[in-house]
């Protein structure tokens, strides 16, 4: 990577304050992205005394085996189109993949967008179109924008089946998992765009740890690493912006009023994680018509009856590393099993999961 | 997934704008835009949402800070 001369400054300024400091640093960046982007630009070795670990914020990686198979069901009803995004085609389900059940004739669209996926209903009215959707805060209100204007237009045959979850909820039970070993946290960027800064008080606030929402630039990533080694330098804790371009302390509101207006928190599955309290977002019930697990209630009512199980793939240590107590290679399935081509678990199937990552830039040995 | 693009708008048309994305052109939505964004300026775009209007110049708290923690490094090295 090309260092300019401030950026130089701070690698210098990292190295002596790691030096000050006189222990190895553990750093958990919490976003997919800044995992894929630490790996691309060499950032895991270029500080001897620091480890990144990453965290849960990859949302593919997250989405249980659970919720996959019940998009599969749904997907196999008659008249059904089930649109997503493209990274979940392949995430496994315990009934096989959205990918084979496209293979076996479901209906099943890769879209850009949820604006493509309302467009479908718009276009096709004998067909029912459900919107799978996934993702973190960032992606959330896009999901809140369409079934306002579904329901603006009086689309009927439309909904959503909303398997959306929350940064902050995860990161407060991460930080209760026993034996987490992080001396800080680089917070995602874009979901932060949307919520702000405020959410995250509690890291600093109740658990003592430094925190900064970063960029995803290699600049922007090693200013923010500086930041937090400067707040442990001073053994201070608290939450601080280096991505000022995209981040206000009070995020979106547009964005949030839109999100609360649709949506309220309900308890979500993360894979290898569990279940974690008001950690995900489910429909409110005045627009029940739009949410799919409502619409689709009888189908889904019969997951056992179509062999569903709840369980992950075995061996899989997928829940250990979103929660930052294992490196990739750690895993017995890793590069042998395990590859982005045949994937046992879902960070190895996102290009911004930990173990993608880690096989594409570190390699299978790492 | 959760990755947003700075993206330029070239057109726009109530709540739906043209965007210029490294030459490739997009049609996007404009109603998760919490403020006025006008024709030439840019914005962060994810999954086919404006989500924030960006400042190409904008002015960074951050870096200030930075230049603090290395000036006084280099004032104890020195």
């Amino acid at each position: 990577m090309a260092i300019n001369r401030q950026t130089d400054r701070q690698v210098k300024g990292i190295r002596m304050m790691l030096g000050e400091i006189g222990r190895p640093v553990r750093l958990m960046e919490v976003c997919g992205t800044h995992t894929v982007s630490i790996f691309r630009h060499g950032l895991r070795g270029m500080f001897e005394g620091i480890r990144f670990l990453s965290g849960p914020g990859c949302p593919v990686c997250v989405t249980s085996s659970e919720d996959v198979d019940r998009a599969v069901l749904i997907s196999r009803e008659p008249g059904v189109i089930l649109a997503t995004f493209g990274d979940m085609m392949r995430v496994p389900g315990s009934l096989g993949n959205l990918d084979y059940a496209r293979a076996c004739g479901a209906d099943v669209r890769i879209v850009y967008s949820a604006l493509d996926a309302l467009r479908m209903a718009r276009a096709e009215r004998t067909r029912r179109v459900v919107f799978f959707s996934t993702g973190f805060e960032t992606t959330a209100p896009g999901a809140a924008a369409i079934i306002h204007e579904a329901r603006k237009e009086g689309i009927k045959n439309f909904s959503v089946y909303s398997v959306h979850k929350l940064v902050p909820p995860a990161l407060r039970a991460l930080l209760s998992t026993p034996g987490l070993d992080v001396d800080g946290f680089l917070l995602p960027g874009h979901v932060s765009t949307i919520i702000g800064a405020r959410p995250y008080e509690f890291i600093a606030a109740d658990k003592g740890k430094p925190a900064v929402i970063a960029g995803f630039s290699a600049e922007d990533i090693i200013s923010a690493t500086l930041m937090l080694l400067g707040q442990m330098r001073q053994g201070r804790a608290a939450v601080e912006v280096q991505y000022q371009t995209a981040v206000r302390a009070e995020g979106n509101p547009k964005a949030l009023a839109l999100m609360e207006e649709f949506f309220e928190p309900a308890s979500a599955n993360w894979r290898g994680i569990g279940t974690i309290p008001a950690s995900g977002l489910g429909i409110r019930e005045g627009f029940s018509g739009f949410d799919a697990a409502k619409v689709f209630a009888g189908v889904l009512g019969g997951m056992e009856r179509a062999g569903a199980a709840s369980s992950e793939p075995p061996g899989c240590s997928c829940g250990d590393v979103l929660r930052g107590l294992k490196i990739p290679a750690e895993c017995r399935l890793f590069g042998k099993k395990c590859t982005p081509e045949s994937p046992v678990g879902a960070c190895m199937v996102s290009t911004e999961g930990s173990c993608a990552a880690y096989y594409k830039y570190g390699g299978p040995g790492r | 997934m959760c990755l947003a693009i700075p993206s330029r708008i070239i057109e726009k048309n109530g709540f739906e704008a043209t965007v210029d994305v490294y030459g490739a052109r997009r049609k996007i939505s404009l109603m998760l835009l919490p403020e006025e964004a006008a024709v030439g300026e840019y914005v962060l775009v994810h999954a086919g949402f404006a989500i924030q209007k960006v400042e190409e110049d904008a002015a960074s708290d951050a870096l200030g800070f930075i230049e603090e923690i290395l000036r006084a490094l280099e004032a104890e090295e020195a």
